[in-house]
C-alpha cells in the first residue's frame, strides 16, 4: 500500500470516527449545557468572606450602633452580654478556658479569625430573618460582638478598610490535620485476638437521662 | 477454612459461655395448647384487604410505627438547628431507607421548587455559569453510588462516658444511600477550573446558607453532585433538589440545597470549619480540615433499644464503615475485649460504604460485653476509647470512633457501658 493511500484510508477512519462520536456527543469536551452567569447574579449570591477580608462590601459600623441592633435582635438567644441563653450559642468570655474540664469556644477565646463573624452573620443571622441586615448593620454587629470579647475599645469603628487589623487571640492555636502521623500507632498489622487481658471491669454505666423507650421494663427472656 | 479458624471459634464459643449442651429442652408437644393465630380465621385470612392506590406512596406496616428517626432535645436549643437519629437497631443490611436518614440541619429544611432552583459556578474559572436541573441532569457521564454519610459530632456524646442507651443515639448520625448524579468535575471542567484554583467553597440555598471549603484535589476526585437517593429524588430534608457527596468526608461538607460552587485560591475558614467541626484537644489547641472520618464500628444488636429475648441461638450484627476505603474485617468480642473473633460479612463491600457484619452465637444467659472493632483497607485498626482519648483529651466533641460496648445482663437488658 502507497503513502498516500495509508494516509487516506486513516482519514476515511477518523472521519467515520467523529462522525459516530458526533452521534453520541462524545468526542465533544464541552457540552455547553447551563449558560454565563450575569454580573448582578454573582453579586447577589457571592457575598463570602474571607480571613484576608476579600468579599468585605463598602460599608462601617460602631460598637455603639452594633449595641443596639444586638440588644433588638440577637439578645433574646444570645444573651445580653453575648452570654447565650438556653443552649443558643455562647459569644463571648471562655478566655483561658480551653484547657479545662468546660471549654467555652466563643468569638474572643477560640475563633481564629474575625471574617468568620461578620460572614456568618451576613449569611445567617438573625435566626429566622436571615440576610436582613445591611452591610452597616453587619459591621455594627462584629465591630460590638469584638467589643464585648474586649478585643476592641467602645469608640471602636468596623469598617472594610481596617477589618484586617483586627486578629483574634486563638488564631495560632489551630493546625492542619496531622492524624496519619500523630496517630499512626492505630494503624496496626496484627490485632490481638485471643487472651488480649487478664481482667475486665465495668469502668462506668450509661447516664444522664432515660431516653430508651421501656427502658424501665426489663425484657422478658425466655 | 483453615484449621486456625475452627479453633479460634472453639476458643471463642468457649470463652462466650456457649458451648455448653442442653440449654434449651424443648416443651413436649401435649403440654402445648394449640395456638390460635393458627387454629382461628385471622381477619387478614377471611377479608379483603386494601385495594391498589389505597396508598399511592407506600409506607411501612402499621406495625411498624416504632421505627422513627428520634431527637434528644435537651440536645440543641431549638428543633430548626437541631439533629435527629438513624434507627440504626431496627434496620439490617447496608442501605438506609431514604425516610430513615438521620437529619441535621442549621435553619430548618428548606422546601425548594426545583423549577426555582440554579446552581451557580463562579470564582476562578474559565466561565461564570448557572445551571438549571434540566441543565444538570442532561449532562453526559451519570453515576451511581452508594456511600456512608456520617456527621462528626456522631457519639459525641460518648467523650466523657457512656451517656445514651440506644445506638440510635449514640451512633445513630450515620446513613448509607443510593446516590444518583454527576461527578462534580463534570461541571468543573464544563466551566474550567483555572490553574490558581485550589479551593472550591459549596454553599447551600437554605436559611443557614451552609458552606464549607473543599480543597480542589478531593472535589475533582470522587464529590458528586447528586439528585436522587435510593432511586428517587432527595428527600426535603437531604437537600432536594440537589446536594453535594462527599465521599468519606464529614457530612457537615455533603452541603445540601446545593446552589454554588465558588472556585477560589484558599480556603475561606467560615464558621463550620473554624467555630464548629474543629477538634479541641487536650493541650488547647485545636486540629482544623480533620475531613475524613475514621473507621468505626458498632454492635446494632443486641442493644440497649434491641435487647435480647431469647436464650439458644442469636444474630448479632452491627455496622462498619471507614473513610479511607472499605472495610477489611470486623472482629467481635463477646468477653469485653479478652478473645475476638472475625465476624462475617455479608451483601456488598464498597469502598467509603457501610459494611453489614453478622456472627452467630448461642447464648446460655450468661452476661456478655459485647464489642465491634473494625479494621479497613489502609490497615487502620479502630482504637479502644481510652486510646482515643490518650491521645485526643475529652473536649474534641467531633470524630470519637472508639470501640463502643453493650453489656448485655442475664435478663437480656443491654446497656451502654464502659469497661477497663
Amino acid at each position: 500500500m502507497s503513502k498516500s493511500v495509508k494516509v487516506l484510508a486513516l482519514s476515511a477512519l477518523l472521519v467515520a470516527a467523529l462522525a459516530a462520536g458526533a452521534a453520541f456527543g462524545q468526542c465533544k469536551k464541552k457540552t455547553g449545557l447551563g449558560r454565563d452567569a450575569l454580573s448582578e447574579e454573582i453579586a447577589a449570591w457571592d457575598r463570602d468572606i474571607r480571613p484576608d477580608g476579600v468579599g468585605l462590601p463598602p460599608g462601617k459600623g460602631s460598637v455603639k450602633e452594633g449595641e443596639v441592633i444586638f440588644q433588638e435582635q440577637c439578645a433574646a438567644c444570645h444573651g445580653e452580654f453575648g452570654e447565650g441563653r438556653d443552649r443558643w450559642p455562647v459569644l463571648a468570655g471562655g478566655h483561658g478556658s480551653l484547657k479545662s474540664e468546660g471549654p467555652e469556644k466563643t468569638i474572643g477565646s477560640f475563633w481564629p479569625f474575625a471574617s468568620t463573624t461578620f460572614d456568618y452573620i451576613r449569611r445567617a443571622m438573625p435566626f429566622g430573618n436571615a440576610q436582613s441586615l445591611t452591610p452597616d448593620q453587619t459591621y455594627a454587629l462584629t465591630a460590638y460582638l469584638l467589643q464585648l470579647n474586649d478585643l476592641v475599645k467602645e469608640d471602636f469603628v468596623l469598617s472594610r478598610e481596617n477589618f484586617a487589623t483586627v486578629r483574634l487571640p486563638n488564631e495560632a492555636n489551630f493546625f492542619d490535620d496531622d492524624r496519619e502521623t500523630s496517630e499512626k500507632h492505630f494503624w496496626k498489622k496484627n490485632p490481638c485476638m485471643t487472651n488480649c487481658k487478664a481482667a475486665v471491669k465495668i469502668t462506668g454505666h450509661a447516664r444522664v437521662i432515660d431516653v430508651t423507650p421501656d427502658s424501665k421494663d426489663g425484657p422478658k427472656v425466655d | 477454612m483453615s484449621d486456625n479458624t475452627a479453633l479460634d471459634r472453639r476458643n471463642f464459643m468457649r470463652v462466650a459461655g456457649l458451648a455448653g449442651a442442653g440449654l434449651a429442652v424443648p416443651a413436649l408437644a401435649q403440654e402445648r395448647k394449640p395456638e390460635s393465630v393458627i387454629t382461628e380465621v385471622q381477619d387478614w385470612a377471611r377479608n379483603l384487604g386494601d385495594g391498589v392506590q389505597a396508598h399511592p406512596y407506600g409506607k411501612p406496616s402499621d406495625y411498624e410505627k416504632h421505627v422513627v428517626r428520634r431527637d434528644v432535645e435537651w440536645l440543641t436549643a431549638g428543633r430548626e438547628s437541631s439533629v435527629n437519629f438513624t434507627p440504626l437497631h431496627e434496620l439490617d443490611g447496608i442501605i438506609t431507607p431514604s425516610g430513615l436518614c438521620f437529619e441535621r440541619h442549621h435553619s430548618g429544611v428548606a422546601n425548594i421548587d426545583p423549577a426555582k432552583h440554579r446552581l451557580m459556578l463562579n470564582g476562578l474559572l474559565d466561565r461564570q455559569l448557572v445551571f438549571t436541573m434540566d441543565d444538570i441532569k442532561r449532562f453526559p457521564g451519570r453515576i451511581n453510588k452508594a456511600y456512608f454519610l456520617e456527621c462528626a459530632a456522631n457519639s459525641g456524646m460518648e467523650w466523657r462516658g457512656a451517656q445514651l442507651n440506644g445506638c440510635q443515639f449514640t451512633h445513630g448520625m450515620v446513613h448509607n444511600v443510593w446516590y444518583t448524579g454527576i461527578p462534580l468535575k463534570t461541571l468543573l471542567d464544563e466551566a474550567g477550573v483555572k490553574a490558581n484554583g485550589k479551593w472550591i467553597l459549596a454553599e447551600g440555598a437554605d436559611a443557614a446558607g451552609m458552606t464549607r471549603s473543599i480543597p480542589i484535589e478531593k472535589a475533582l476526585k470522587d464529590c458528586m453532585v447528586a439528585w436522587a437517593m435510593n432511586g428517587e429524588a432527595l428527600r426535603p430534608e437531604q437537600g432536594y433538589p440537589l446536594r453535594l457527596v462527599v465521599p468519606g468526608w464529614e457530612g457537615n461538607m455533603w452541603v445540601k440545597w446545593l446552589r454554588r460552587i465558588e472556585v477560589g485560591d484558599q480556603p475561606w475558614h467560615h464558621r463550620e470549619e473554624t467555630s464548629k467541626y474543629t477538634d479541641l484537644l487536650a493541650d488547647g489547641r485545636s486540629r482544623r480540615f480533620t475531613w475524613i472520618m475514621d473507621a468505626k464500628s458498632i454492635v446494632t444488636n443486641p442493644s440497649p433499644q434491641a435487647p435480647l429475648k431469647h436464650k439458644g441461638p442469636n444474630v448479632l450484627t452491627g455496622i462498619a464503615w471507614s473513610g479511607r476505603g472499605s472495610v477489611a474485617r470486623v472482629d467481635v468480642t463477646t468477653d469485653g475485649g479478652k478473645n475476638w473473633r472475625t465476624a462475617r460479612l455479608d451483601g456488598p463491600v464498597m469502598p467509603l460504604s457501610l459494611a453489614r457484619f453478622y456472627v452467630d452465637i448461642d447464648w446460655n444467659g450468661q452476661e456478655m460485653l459485647i464489642q465491634s472493632r473494625v479494621m479497613d483497607s489502609s490497615g487502620y485498626v479502630q482504637p479502644t476509647k481510652d486510646e482515643l482519648r490518650k491521645v485526643r483529651g475529652v473536649n474534641s466533641i467531633y470524630h470519637n470512633n472508639g470501640i463502643h460496648t453493650w453489656l448485655v445482663r442475664a435478663n437480656g437488658e443491654t446497656e451502654n457501658v464502659e469497661i477497663s
